[in-house]
C-alpha cells in the first residue's frame, strides 16, 4: 500500500498558484525526495500532507487519513521537522524529548531516541547552549519520539556544513533502515542523489520529471564536445552512437582530427539544470 | 486530563527555568508591593494603607500575569514555531491553551499568595471578613484578563514588539486604576479615563470587599463590565488567533 497519494494538488495563496497540479505516490519503507529551487512549491506541497493547509483541488491521502481533517490518530503516526522552529530555550534536551514523549500514546523510549540522534553528551545541556546542527538533530529527535511510521524532513541540511551534512545524512539512512517512509524535500542535488529512492523535480508548482535517481540520470542526454575551425562545437543528443558515428566518419574521410573530443553522460545535476533552466527557454 | 497535567508539569517546568519571565511576570508585582508599601505609609479611609496596597497590588499582578505574561509567552512561542510544531503532534490545540491558562494561573496564586504573606508578616494585614469576595473578584478579574490575554497576543503581530506593546497596556493601566495606590485625588479626567480600564472595575469591587465589607454578588455592573472586556478578548482570540509565525 502506498503510504502517501497525491493526485491532482492545487493550492494558492493570494491568487498566485504556488502548486499547479500535482501527482505523486509514497511506497511505504520510500524515501521520496521534492527536489527543485526555492519558491517551487515543496513546503507548500509538504505542508498540505502534514496537515497545516487546506488544498484547493485534488485528493491526498497520508497513511490512509485525509491530513487537512487534523485527525489524532493521523498525527499520532506523523513526525515532522520544520524548515524553521525552535523549542523552549531553557530546558533540556532529555526534558524536551521527555515533554514531546507525553504527547503521543505510545513513545519511543527518550534515551533511545538520544541515542538515535547522537545527542548523548548533550542529554542535560539546555537547548540554548546547543550549536545549530545539535539543534537540528534535536529537531529530528522530537520528529521520531512518536515513534511515527511516516517522517517529513522538511530542507533539513540547509546551512550546515559539510561534515554536519553527512551526519544527518547518516541518520537519515538510519531513519530508512528502521523501515520509517520519509519525504524529504532539499535544493541540493548530492543530497536527493545520495538519499532517494525516487526522486521528483519541481518546478513553478509543477513536477517536470519523476524516477529514480538513476532513471533521471539515464534520461538525460549524452554530451560530445570537439573542436573545429577552433571554435567548441557542443551536440547534446539522446543517440550518441549515431551522431559520433557521422562526426568521426565525416572527420576520417576528410582526413582530419577532431581536436579536443569529448563524450560525457549527463550527471543528475545537468538533468536538473536543465529542468530547471526549461522555464527560461519558455 | 492526563494530558492536560502533563502539559501544565511542563509549562511550569520552562516558566520557572526561563528566568527572565519569572521575574518580569511573577516577582515584579511582589517587588512593587515592597517598594509601594516602604515608601507610602499612613491611613486611607480610616484604615492602614496597607489594607489598599495588598489587595490593589494583586489586581495589578492579575493584570501582569493573565494579561501581560500570557499574552508575551504565547506570541514568542507562536513566532519562534514552537506552536506551529507542536501542532503536529497529537496534543489537542485545546488542551495546550487550557494548559497555558492553568499554568498561568498557578503562578498568579503563587504571586498572590506571596503578597499577601508578605503583607502579614511586614505589616500585620489580615484578610477582610468576606474572602470569599475577595477570592471571587481576583478570580473574576484572572478570566476576564486572561481573555484579553488571548486577544492581545492574536492582535500582537511580532515578537520583539510583544512586551513593549504589553507594557505601554499595563503600567499606565495599572496606575489610573489604582493598582498602586488610590486615585481619590487624581484629576477628574483621569478618573474618566480609569472608568474605561477593566482594572479599575477589579479594584471597584475589591475595595468594596475590604471597605464597605459589600459580598461580591453587589457589584453586578462591575462583574458585567469585567465579563464583557474578557469576552470580547475571547472573541477577538477565537477570530485571529494563529498557531503559525505571521509571514515575515
Amino acid at each position: 500500500m502506498a503510504a502517501v497519494e497525491v493526485r491532482g494538488l492545487r493550492k494558492s495563496y493570494g491568487g498566485q498558484e504556488a502548486v499547479r497540479g500535482i501527482d505523486f505516490e509514497i511506497d511505504e519503507g520510500e524515501v521520496f525526495c521534492l527536489l527543485g529551487p526555492n519558491g517551487a512549491g515543496k513546503t507548500t506541497t509538504v505542508e498540505v500532507l502534514e496537515g497545516y493547509r487546506t488544498r484547493d483541488a485534488g485528493d491526498v491521502a497520508v497513511l490512509g487519513f485525509d491530513p487537512q481533517e487534523r485527525e489524532r490518530s493521523f498525527r499520532e503516526r506523523i513526525g515532522v521537522v520544520l524548515q524553521h522552529s525552535d523549542t523552549w530555550p531553557n530546558v533540556t534536551v532529555a526534558e524536551t524529548l521527555r515533554i514531546y514523549a507525553g504527547y503521543y500514546r505510545s513513545p519511543r523510549d527518550v534515551g533511545e531516541v538520544i541515542e538515535l540522534v547522537g545527542l548523548n553528551a548533550k542529554r542535560d545541556a539546555r537547548v540554548k547552549t546547543l550549536s545549530g546542527g545539535q539543534r537540528r538533530r534535536l529537531d529530528l529527535g522530537l520528529a521520531l519520539v512518536g515513534d511515527p511510521d511516516l517522517v517529513f524532513l522538511d530542507e533539513p541540511t540547509t546551512g550546515f556544513d559539510p561534515q554536519a551534512r553527512r551526519n544527518a545524512w547518516d541518520m537519515v539512512r538510519g531513519l530508512r533502515a528502521l523501515g520509517k517512509t520519509i519525504l524529504l524535500t532539499t535544493h541540493y542535488l548530492d543530497e536527493a542523489q545520495q538519499l532517494a529512492d525516487r526522486v521528483a523535480v519541481l518546478r513553478d508548482g509543477v513536477i517536470v520529471k519523476e524516477g529514480t535517481p538513476a532513471e533521471l540520470v539515464a534520461a538525460s542526454q549524452t554530451e560530445i564536445r570537439y573542436r573545429e575551425n577552433g571554435e567548441v562545437k557542443v551536440v547534446a543528443t539522446d543517440a550518441p552512437t549515431r551522431v559520433l558515428h557521422d562526426l568521426t566518419s565525416r572527420a576520417v574521410s576528410e582526413g582530419r582530427e577532431l581536436e579536443e573530443l569529448e563524450v560525457r553522460r549527463g550527471s543528475l545535476e545537468d538533468v536538473y539544470l536543465d529542468l530547471v533552466r526549461e522555464e527560461e527557454h519558455a | 486530563m492526563n494530558m492536560l497535567a502533563h502539559q501544565v508539569r511542563a509549562d511550569q517546568l520552562i516558566f520557572w527555568r526561563g528566568r527572565e519571565s519569572a521575574v518580569f511576570v511573577f516577582l515584579f508585582p511582589v517587588l512593587l508591593f515592597l517598594l509601594l508599601s516602604t515608601v507610602y505609609s499612613g491611613e486611607y479611609r480610616g484604615r492602614p494603607l496597607t489594607d489598599y496596597l495588598v489587595p490593589s497590588l494583586i489586581t495589578y499582578g492579575i493584570a501582569n500575569t493573565a494579561f501581560g505574561g500570557l499574552a508575551i509567552t504565547l506570541v514568542l512561542r507562536r513566532e519562534s514555531g514552537v506552536l506551529k510544531r507542536i501542532r503536529a503532534t497529537p496534543l489537542p490545540g485545546a488542551t495546550y491553551l487550557g494548559a497555558t491558562l492553568c499554568s498561568t494561573f498557578l503562578v498568579f496564586v503563587l504571586q498572590a499568595t506571596s503578597i499577601m504573606v508578605l503583607g502579614r508578616l511586614l505589616y500585620d494585614w489580615h484578610l477582610p471578613a468576606e474572602w470569599q469576595s475577595l477570592f471571587a473578584a481576583f478570580l473574576i478579574g484572572f478570566l476576564c484578563f486572561a481573555g484579553m490575554g488571548l486577544g492581545a497576543a492574536s492582535l500582537i503581530r511580532s515578537a520583539e514588539g510583544a512586551s513593549a506593546v504589553v507594557n505601554v497596556i499595563i503600567l499606565p493601566m495599572a496606575f489610573l486604576s489604582g493598582g498602586f495606590g488610590p486615585t481619590r485625588d487624581f484629576p477628574k479626567f483621569l478618573q474618566a479615563i480609569a472608568d474605561v480600564l477593566p482594572l479599575t472595575y477589579v479594584v471597584d469591587i475589591v475595595q468594596g470587599v475590604v471597605y464597605d465589607g459589600s459580598p461580591i454578588w453587589e457589584h453586578p455592573r462591575a462583574i458585567a463590565v469585567l465579563a464583557a472586556w474578557g469576552l470580547a478578548g475571547t472573541l477577538v482570540a477565537a477570530r485571529f488567533f494563529s498557531w503559525e509565525p505571521r509571514e515575515r
